[in-house]
């Protein structure tokens, strides 16, 4: 079975690893380094970016996580798990991991009471997504390798380059698992290696 | 679109969860927390046992310290207001501030009746010591719970007590019949229809904080380990001898909760942790957790 992995440092870990179970695979948190290499793919939750860092250094994850990224395997990152994948940070120096090749913005939208729900059309989704956004980033522009997938008043706020898929918003707060069965599929057609 | 949404107010505490909350009362406790690993701030004028130490009427924070607050970090920023102070909670919410706290910290504006919160944009969290207190605060549109314990005394005994009730009341809500659920609804003061949607979710609908009292790693991994989804410390950072070894503490403590090598680890040479306070010295009057409903 395929097995996606939650990094479980904070945020929204639960909400995923019920998600990832209503669409077949195979749930793991991770909350040590050495257990990605039990798994296929991993997301990164909603939460904060900062204090999602501080533990990243803290615990070592950092280079574990570009290894497992240069190893191909896919990597989905949901609002605080998007800033951790980008390439460029508005405002920042430096990236996090800095792997999927889009400039976020953080917090684009607005303080908490800017937060809203809309409904989206994403490409290959034959239904509109109701989306949650809260206190949410955008991706500000892709890389010529980055496929646009939903956009919410001209801001991008769901795109995939190869092996990684990020967006703005929380599919892990609907019952709507699409897109997490979306993110399964890459996982599952992603070149296996051990 | 639609902004102030449940799903939008409650969604924003999810992404909380596994954190730590902390208390500051000026932009450099804010970036010291933020740089600690604090998934949001609570700004204040004073932190509960100063509160406590100073008497008189604690009101909302001066709007600049917020203000301070907010322009320093980039994680959330929460703020308290008067339990049943409209204007203070409407104040906090034109600021732009992230989430309020109806809080039995400050002296009561109102001692009948609670803010109605569903009435807000912004969310709100509120105290509670049992699932009845929980369901009346949710029912008036609260996004988020935390006990109550007892701020500012360092004294971990309350917010215990507390979640190990609420928690309990779950447990025995979910296992009832439908058919009880009605009494159960009388006998805790309960509004109905909560208590169904926990039966059928068989959990809380929002998450649950441990506060009131949190002093030291191993009360924050405590809380944890009973069940709290995160942690909020009022007194016990920056009231410790070392607050930047406190804080990166109680972060990590709450993250591994059950790493129990690891909490001793970062609780040597940490110092000492803020003075603690024995319940029974304090009178009924002056235990805040008696103010509200």
């Amino acid at each position: 079975m395929t097995t996606i992995g939650v990094l479980g440092l904070q945020g929204a870990v639960r909400e995923h690893v019920r998600s990832i179970e209503a669409c077949g695979a195979q749930a793991v948190v991770i909350k040590k380094a050495e257990q990605l290499k039990q798994v296929d793919g991993l997301i990164m939750p909603g939460g904060e970016s900062t204090t999602m860092r501080r533990l990243i250094d803290l615990y070592g994850f950092m280079e574990p996580m570009r290894t497992f990224a240069q190893a191909g395997k896919p990597m989905f990152g949901t609002c605080a798990g998007l800033i951790l994948l980008a390439k460029d940070l508005v405002g920042y120096d430096e990236p996090h991991l800095g792997v999927m090749d889009v400039l976020v913005e953080r917090n684009s939208f607005g303080r908490q009471k800017e937060s809203f729900e809309a409904n989206l059309d994403v490409t290959g989704l034959a239904e509109p997504y109701n989306a949650v956004f809260i206190r949410a980033p955008h991706i500000v522009s892709a890389g010529p390798s980055t496929q646009v997938l939903a956009m919410h008043n001209d801001r991008i706020v769901l795109a995939r380059d190869g092996q990684f898929l990020g967006c703005s918003f929380h599919p892990e707060l609907t019952e709507d698992h699409r897109l997490t069965k979306y993110f399964v599929e890459m996982v599952e057609s992603a070149p296996v290696s051990v | 679109m639609n902004t102030g949404t449940d799903r939008v107010k409650r969604g924003m505490a999810e992404m909380q969860k596994g954190g730590v909350i902390m208390d500051v009362v000026n932009a450099e406790q804010a970036k010291l927390a933020e740089e600690a690993g604090a998934v949001a701030v609570m700004a204040l004028e004073r932190v509960p046992s100063d509160i406590r130490a100073a008497g008189g009427v604690a009101r909302m924070a001066d709007p600049r310290i917020v203000e301070e607050v907010m322009n320093a970090v980039s994680i959330p920023v929460m703020a308290k207001a008067r339990i049943g102070h409209i204007t203070e909670a409407r104040v906090l919410e034109s600021m732009g501030v992230d989430y309020i706290d109806e809080s039995e910290v400050l002296t009561p504006a109102d001692e009948e009746y609670h803010l109605l919160k569903s009435d807000f944009t912004v969310p709100f969290v509120c105290g509670c010591r049992d699932l009845g207190e929980a369901t009346r605060r949710i029912g008036e549109g609260a996004a988020m719970l935390r006990t109550k314990g007892e701020p500012g005394t360092g004294n971990i005994v309350e917010a215990v007590r507390h979640l190990r009730k609420v928690n309990a009341q779950v447990r025995r809500v979910v296992h009832m019949t439908k058919d009880e659920i009605m009494t159960e609804a009388k006998l805790l003061g309960a509004p109905f229809e909560l208590l169904l949607e926990i039966k059928e979710l068989g959990r809380l609908p929002v998450v649950n904080f441990a506060a009131g009292g949190v002093a030291t790693p191993s009360d924050a991994a405590l809380m944890m380990e009973l069940g709290a989804d995160g942690v909020f410390v009022g007194s016990g950072i920056f009231k410790s001898d070392n607050p930047e070894k406190f804080a990166r503490a109680i972060v990590q403590a709450t993250t591994h909760y059950q790493d129990y090598e690891l909490i001793a680890k970062i609780s040597k040479e940490l110092g000492t942790a803020m003075k603690g306070m024995e319940i029974s010295s304090l009178s009924l009057e002056d235990r805040m957790q008696e103010r509200g409903w």
